[in-house]
Order: structure tokens, then sequence, then C-alpha cells
């Protein structure tokens, strides 16, 4: 969908994806480098159609395959260059290796993943299978990505910013984690005000590490995740390592409803938490006391907050599009102190907010 | 006459170019690849253009080719250099950029990267160092080994119904439409090395032309891995390398 490019913010109805599209050529994004797959094709098509290359100057390339996508942004983030690029399953799985040598040479991007069902080829039917993939790391070695879940076509837009600033500011690539029920649905979504490129001045300023061209008076700029020495690398890893840490403490975002006086507690995020929203509302008119937590961040994870919640529950539910992902994280949380039920529904099928009630009842009376 | 006497400026008839930085390479002695960065360095230097130039290093004997050149770098995952390049290239068109890959990275499993790059016509320099054999993990088979070659993984020698068939990537690649040059060279003698570098150098021109990718294979020695003394192993290379890969220019747009 094309829309009329203003710098007044305004609200127009559009699909999640359509939405990351947008977001990317209004706040300033230099690149973006896909590979078509169901179901988040839109994000390319509508860039495609947009031509932000003739407004904001913003490259747009279709790639020969996931593999060459990843690898474009590493190029791009080496010259610290805003580069992102959108998939879905089974095409996440391919840019796992270079995710992977992005997180390592500490570079950032963006990479929405617009989950399906799995594994291999799977279903185009929304998934959240894809949650140990994307907050366990996924490719091969000691790292992670910010992972932030948007349950609305809002959160796809204003997330598409909110990933640029995070993987700058700590260098490391950041991941939107979305399903193919946010991908697709439309909904009213507010414009943010126009942020420009930055320029290459701006980036030799601010990002001094970048491949931008060796000057005589610095020393060489050498991109790379290779470390031969074993000093050298262990240094490497612990510093990745507190970088991580840092995130766990200053970057956790959730959002709760009703978890005040809530005796159980739903997690759910993503499409599922827009559902399980429905189903804490009918569960408190038949008056159980019932709350929602929904993780905004998937890595960092918000454990703090449900050890905080913790002491006044009976009960916790994790509520997923999976064969129970998530829930394991939470069991870590909970340490075993209250017990912690799960209900997933698996092959695309999205439960409703009456199944999950009932999930959810018999799971209280045990 | 006094050493100090002959040590004058306008006696030189030989430098080390800047952009070669002093560390050791590690490459072995009687290995193609330091000729080649000297080649790459000088034209560089002689064109003024070190602060345009990116370069993109990639998996095998030339990771460390930042260690030796001054300039930029960015150090690719295996067979990705083309990627890397592509996307450095179209979000910095005013820069040089280059990759330099060995024939296990850019013949086999950069295979997809290479081709569509260069389909693509990316306006970037793709140096390509073909010695049929994979230098850096030990001597294994490459794309590229030569029918009876023997390798750590073909010790009876390259069975083509076993192993498969060399492939002669270059030749392909001149066949798309996105290159405009399209180039074997080698650098064991004098005269090779002259020509070699003025491929190089035409390369790096033809990317600020729009004119699509350039492409310059060089026919490399491996003499570790051939397990033959850097003398034999040029002579190997002139009767074996050669008439499968013949040397010259193959596109000229």
């Amino acid at each position: 969908m094309k829309i009329k490019r203003t710098d007044m913010a305004e609200k127009i109805l559009m699909k999640g994806n359509e939405a990351i599209a947008h977001a990317a050529i209004r706040c300033g994004c230099d690149g973006y480098f896909g590979y078509p797959i169901t179901p988040q094709s839109e994000v390319m098509e509508t860039l495609m159609e947009e031509k932000p290359w003739e407004t904001t100057g913003m490259v747009v390339l279709q790639a020969e395959s996931e593999t060459s996508s990843i690898n474009m942004l590493y190029g791009g983030a080496c010259c610290a260059k805003k580069v992102m690029t959108s998939s879905s399953s089974p095409g996440i799985s391919l840019m796992c290796e270079g995710i992977s040598y992005l997180a390592g040479a500490e570079l950032p991007c963006l990479v929405v993943n617009v989950v399906r069902g799995g594994p291999g080829l799977g279903t185009i039917q929304p998934g959240q299978g894809d949650y140990f993939q994307a907050v366990k790391g996924g490719g091969h070695g000691d790292y992670k990505t910010i992972v932030l879940a948007p349950s609305s076509a809002q959160e796809m837009y204003d997330f598409v910013d909110l990933s640029f600033e995070l993987a700058f500011k700590y260098r490391t690539p950041a991941m939107i984690l979305a399903d193919g029920i946010v991908g697709q649905m439309m909904e009213t979504v507010e414009l943010r005000p126009i942020k420009p490129r930055i320029s290459n001045e701006e980036i030799i300023a601010k990002y001094p590490w970048a491949t931008t061209g060796k000057p005589q008076n610095r020393k060489q700029n050498v991109i790379t995740s290779l470390a031969m020495d074993a000093a050298v690398h262990e240094k490497l890893n612990q510093n990745l390592q507190e970088k991580y840490k840092i995130m766990e403490r200053d970057e956790v975002r959730f959002e709760t409803v009703n978890c005040e006086d809530a005796e159980h507690l739903i997690i759910a995020y993503g499409c599922m938490a827009r559902i399980c929203e429905s189903t804490v509302e009918q569960a408190r008119k038949e008056g159980i006391k019932v709350g929602l937590l929904r993780p905004i961040t998937l890595f960092p994870f918000p454990t703090n907050e449900i050890k905080r919640l913790v002491p006044q529950l009976k009960t916790i539910m994790s509520v997923e599009l999976s064969a129970g992902q998530m829930v394991e994280d939470i069991r870590l949380a909970v340490n075993g102190k209250v017990p912690v039920n799960f209900f997933g529904r698996l092959g695309g099928i999205v439960p409703s907010p009456e199944e999950v009630l009932d999930a959810f009842k018999q799971s209280i009376s045990k | 006459m006094d050493i100090k006497d002959i040590i004058k400026p306008e006696n030189r008839v030989y430098g080390k170019t800047p952009l070669l930085t002093d560390n050791v390479m590690h490459y072995c002695p009687g290995c193609s690849h330091g000729t080649v960065h000297k080649l790459i360095a000088e034209v560089i230097d002689e064109m003024g253009i070190q602060e345009q130039t990116i370069g993109v290093s990639p998996v095998g004997c030339s990771v460390f080719a930042y260690n030796y050149l001054d300039i930029d770098w960015q150090q690719a995952a295996h067979g990705r250099a083309p990627a890397l390049a592509t996307a450095t290239k179209r979000l910095h068109p005013e820069k040089y950029v280059f990759t330099y890959q060995g024939d296990g990275d850019l013949a086999s499993i950069g295979t997809a990267e290479i081709m569509h790059a260069c389909n693509r016509g990316e306006n970037i320099v793709v140096i390509f160092i073909n010695n049929a054999i994979y230098g850096m993990t030990g001597g294994q088979m490459a794309p590229t080994t030569l029918i009876g070659m023997k390798t750590a993984t073909t010790p009876y020698g390259r069975d083509p119904k076993l192993h498969g068939n060399p492939l002669k990537i270059t030749e392909l690649i001149a066949q798309l439409d996105g290159t405009c040059f399209v180039t074997r060279q080698s650098v064991h003698n004098p005269g090779n090395v002259r020509k070699a570098k003025k491929a190089i150098r035409k390369a790096f021109e033809n990317s600020m032309m729009d004119k699509g990718t350039s492409f310059v294979e060089i026919v490399g020695t491996c003499n570790s891995g051939w397990k033959l003394s850097p003398v034999q192993s040029n002579e190997w290379m002139v009767e074996n390398m050669f008439p499968k890969y013949p040397l010259g220019d193959i596109k000229d747009i």
C-alpha cells in the first residue's frame, strides 16, 4: 500500500507488515535487503512501491537468498548504516549464520521475523515456535540479540525505530519477533514524525569504528568476528556477556493488565497477548482474580517482574503458539515457587479467548 | 664508494608502497597471495584512493588480508564477500569496493553470492585467487582442483565420477550480462606480474564508470598444498593449470 508522504502525524489503516516498511522509510533507515517469503512479503513489496531511493535515498534490494540478505546487512552495518531485513521462520534459520557474525563483530542491524509454523517448511499460518531461536541465540556461539515482540500494527511501526536505537546503542543485532497474525492484520497506525537519514559525515563523527574509508590521520578500521588468540577471544566474549548484562538491567520492557490484586497470572506475548487480554477480561467477569503479563522484550526477559509477582500468585500459565518455549524462562524465573502451567496450540491454529479460558480454569482447579 | 653515497632518492629504482604494512606475512614462501596483495596496494596507492577504498576479505588463507593492506576492511563469512560488497557499494557509491576471494570461497560455498552480484552488475571489483586447493584448512579438494590432482580429500587423485569436475567459474561469470571486464592472469614471472597489475588497475577504474562488475582471476600457486618447491610450483602451474585455465581477457566491454 502506497501512502502519501507528509511530515504530519496521521493515522492510517494498514497491515502490520506494511507498517514495518513505512516505519523504516520514515525513521531514516539506509537500506533494506530481503528475500520474499510468506507471511511477510508485503514488507519488501511496500518498500518497492514506495521507491524510497527517490525520496530519502534509502536502498532497497531483493537479494538472491536470505543468506545473502543477512550478509548484505553485515556489509552495510560495517559502514554504520541503518540496515534491516525481514523474513519468516525458514528464512531466519538461513540467516542465523550471519546473525552470529553480526553479533560477534558487534554490528547493529534489524532483523524482522514474522513467524510461521515449523519445523521445516511447516506452514504459512502463524506460529511462535521460533522463541528459542530468537532469544537463545539461534546461530553458533555465545551471543544474544535484543528481541522485541509487537502485538499490534502500531508496535510493528514503533519497534522499527526503537530497534535501531537499541541496536546502535549496544552495537548488536536487534530482532522484531512478530507472527503471521500481527503481520497480516490491519489496524490503524499513527505515523510518527519523519527522522532524516544521517549523513556520512555524521556517521564518521558518531561511529569512529565504521569502515568509511581510511584517511591518513587515523588507523585502519577492520570489522571482523575473528580472534585467533585465545586470551583475546575470551575477552571479546566476556565483553559481549557484559553488554548482555547491561541490557538485562536497563532494557526490559513489558506490559501488565490487572496484575495489582491478581492471584493467577497469564503470560503471553505477540498475538497471543491480545487474545489473552480477552480471556482475562472474561475470567474477571466470572470473579477469578487473574492478570496478564505481556513481555515486550523477550531478551532481555522480564524475569524480575515475574519474581516480584510470584508471592501474590497461586498459579501462572504461559500461553503460546508453540509446544512450550517461553514457559521454560518463566519456570527459571519462578524457580518452583508456584505451579507454572502451559497452554499452546500448534500447526498454525490460533485458540479463541474462550478456549484459553477453559484451559486456564482447568489449570487452576488442579 | 660508501653505501651512504648510493642510498639517495635519485638512485631509487623501487620502493615498497606505504599501503603495504610492515606486518610479516603469514603466507608460505612461494605463495602467490603476497604478490597479489602488493599489486592491489600499489594500484590503490598510485590511484590515490586509500580513503575511498573498502576491502572485503574472505575465509581462507587470505582472511588476514587486512593485516597487510592499510585500508578499511570488512571480514566476511565464508563465501559471502560479494553480498557485503553489494551493500557497501550501494550505500557508498562514491567508494571503491573490492572483494578478495579464494577458489573455495568464491567458486564453492559462495557460488550463489558471486553469480548474483556479478549478474546484477554491482560496480565492484572481484579479485579471485585460484590455486586449485584449500590452503587454510590443510590442502583439501577445491572446486577448481584438476582431474587427477592429489589433495587431502582426493588422496588418489580427483576422479570426476567420484568428485565431480573442475569448475571454470570465470568463464561462467563472463556469460553474465552484469560483468564488464573478466580476465584471467598470473603472477609467476615479471611479465605476468605487470599484466596482472594492469588488469587490477583497469578493474578499479571500471568501478567508477557504472559499467558493471570487474572480475580478475589470478591463477596462483599453493606450494605447501601442492607439496612442491616454489620453483617447481611455478613450473607445475604452467604445465598443468594454464591448459585448463588459460590466461588472458575473456570479456572486456
